[in-house]
């Protein structure tokens, strides 16, 4: 498939093929953002009762506050031309009934729910996660690869070896030994066990291969200590296999879910997506509500994958592809 | 970037020869000079030997027993034999192999399809459809599944106004046996295979221009360039998406228990959501712990036809 054999046509009929793709593979992440901002009650003079476009039919495709608010800004506008105050009075407040309708279920997500805390709960999990694996996986990984020493191999075998072996099969000793740790209900619950993923070894692993045994031996000839020839010439040499493994590890513990709705009971201690089925659970119906808590989950993920995202493709082609 | 092959040792010159006397002494010695390597090494083991082995371990032992609050008593094989016994176990893994039957192929025939036509484009549309299509890949599923509920809501949603637009009955998606399953597979199938896209644009372009080049001079037509070039070459990148979904797939859980809880009735009971069941609500650790080992066991079968199917005929 060389890239100019293909013509004019051929290229805009491929254009058109994948913009669809994309449209249709896209259109569930737009549908929670226009959903978590559709104004969900509205009543003009002109109307006998205020009415809800979340649940309208046929559904509205884009947030309705957007135009109504034009709507009644030019009205505005035209009322004070007009120096008719009552009305530009009655324009200037539905403008800000349509701001605050908007933002309203955002509003009451933070002032009647704890999503704040399992936001703050999520994001310090993932970074004291991902830093803790990216410490301990690449000293892991940089022995693995680069020294020689007695159970070198085996080991290796056999952290490797578990990797084949699904998630779900320590789901109940874990939970039994969690529970005699006495560490249900508690951080300590998917931290330790999160800690303990072996994929980012194997990466690791791979990854220093690459790095030259000459600069090694150089540091060792310089006197530098074991510690500070991996601190200051292994980790610098091998960043971009931990920005890869770090974006990985982040993403994971962010997203993780079957785990913490078991180890989790207490609403200040949940996770995002355990907040976020609690609160499905608890709202089946308010789909405003619902969708405005899925976009603050999904809007850091979102940020960054848009931030790294050079590093996600590198992290999917390492180990897998040679390159 | 040179990358060895999975648990391969470099080689180092200079080592490889040497007189041995007294092994034990040796290693011991050995052991000493590099204790350093065993302190780096030490707190990966520790975590994994405590939350990894020893659970992995301790499952099959449980799924010996008959979990007791005070002791556990062992009852031989009972467990697995009332697992192949088990009604809803029966059903939680014809559902499992239906959804995994008809997601895995379209999502890894789709990725590469999609992949193929992003190749062919410049560099800037390339970075732009693959994060569309990368994107909804690194939101949480149980986002995703959240909207989904939505978007099949029997009154509101947009999947019956769209059946309006043909003129069809609204239809009880996720509220009907008949229907329930099926549309979590639609679901999945929607869903874009970024993972596979993106190792499919990879490993296309590592493939060698000259190959194209031959089969140019033989007038073969871009689609049999494609059929015949492409894809064939393409076969471990394949094989390997295609472990990589069934994996997945057998472990669906997210949206069974934020869209219909394995309901209505056990039409949408899946395997993993049984064994969650099973374990922390019914508190049948033993029973929960032998299911758990025969959904590995299935995994590593299904692995390695695969592997011998696919690989076989390079």
């Amino acid at each position: 498939m060389k890239k100019n054999s293909f013509n004019g046509l051929n290229k805009l009929i491929i254009y058109v093929l994948l913009t669809i793709f994309a449209v249709v593979s896209l259109l569930p992440l737009y549908w929670v953002f226009s959903t978590s901002l559709q104004l969900s009650s509205y009543q003009s003079k002109d109307m006998e009762r205020p009415i809800s476009y979340v649940d309208a039919n046929p559904p509205k495709m884009y947030p309705m506050g957007i135009p109504l608010y034009f709507e009644h800004w030019s009205g505005a506008r035209e009322a004070k031309k007009a120096d008719n105050i009552e009305d530009e009075k009655y324009h200037r407040e539905m403008m800000e009934h349509i701001v605050d309708n908007t933002f309203s279920s955002f509003k009451s997500l933070f002032q009647k729910h704890d999503i704040g805390k399992w936001f703050f709960n999520s994001l310090y999990i993932s970074v004291v996660v991902t830093f803790g694996i990216l410490l301990i996986d690449s000293m892991a990984g940089y022995v693995l690869a680069k020294k020689k020493f007695p159970g070198r191999n085996l080991i290796f075998w056999i952290i490797i070896s578990t990797m084949m072996i699904p998630g779900q099969v320590t789901l109940v000793p874990l939970f039994m030994m969690i529970r005699d740790l006495e560490l249900m209900d508690t951080h300590w619950a998917l931290i330790l066990p999160d800690l303990s993923m072996v994929f980012g070894v194997f990466l690791m692993r791979q990854f220093m291969y690459s790095i030259p045994d000459e600069l090694l031996e150089a540091a060792r000839m310089d006197g530098a200590s074991e510690w500070r020839t991996f601190w200051t010439v292994v980790l610098p040499l091998a960043k971009p296999g931990l920005a890869a493994l770090g974006i990985f590890t982040f993403m994971n513990v962010w997203n993780s879910f079957l785990w913490p709705i078991i180890v989790l009971n207490s609403a200040e201690l949940y996770t995002l997506p355990v907040g976020l089925k609690t609160l499905q659970d608890a709202n089946l119906a308010s789909f405003k509500l619902l969708m405005s808590g899925a976009t603050v989950a999904a809007i850091p993920m979102i940020i960054v994958f848009i931030l790294f995202q050079r590093y996600f493709v590198k992290g999917l082609t390492i180990g897998g592809v040679k390159e | 970037m040179t990358q060895q092959p999975i648990g391969a040792t470099p080689k180092k010159e200079g080592t490889a020869l040497k007189v041995r006397k007294k092994p034990r002494r040796t290693i011991f010695l050995q052991m000493r000079k590099n204790y350093s390597s065993y302190l780096f090494l030490m707190p990966k083991l520790l975590l994994f030997i405590l939350f990894v082995a020893i659970p992995v371990v301790w499952a099959f032992v449980l799924s010996f027993q008959e979990y007791k609050v005070f002791g556990s008593e062992f009852v031989g094989i009972d467990n697995y034999i009332k697992v192949f016994e088990s009604e809803a176990f029966r059903i939680a893994l014809k559902n499992t192999l239906l959804f995994t039957v008809v997601t895995v192929p379209f999502s890894v025939i789709s990725a590469l399809v999609i992949a193929s036509m992003i190749f062919v484009l410049g560099k800037l549309s390339q970075s732009f459809f693959r994060s569309a299509f990368y994107l909804p890949t690194v939101t949480s599923m149980v986002i995703i599944a959240m909207v989904w509920r939505w978007m099949y809501n029997y009154e509101f949603g947009l999947f019956n106004y769209v059946l309006g637009w043909f003129g069809i009955e609204p239809l009880n998606w996720l509220g009907q046996s008949s229907s329930a399953l099926w549309a979590l597979i639609i679901m999945q199938c929607l869903i874009p295979f970024g993972v596979g896209i993106i190792m499919y644009l990879a490993s296309m372009g590592s493939i060698s221009e000259s190959l194209y080049e031959a089969a140019r001079i033989d007038g073969a037509s871009t689609f049999k360039q494609w059929l015949y070039i492409t894809v064939p070459l393409l076969k471990p990148t394949t094989l390997y998406l295609v472990l990589l979904s069934t994996i997945g797939s057998f472990q669906v859980f997210t949206q069974i228990i934020m869209m219909t809880g394995g309901g209505p009735g056990s039409a949408t009971e899946t395997l993993v959501h049984l064994i969650y069941k099973t374990g922390f609500r019914d508190f049948e650790f033993g029973f929960a712990a032998a299911q758990s080992v025969v959904l590995f066991v299935i995994i590593l079968i299904f692995s390695i036809i695969q592997f011998r199917v696919l690989r076989h005929d390079e």
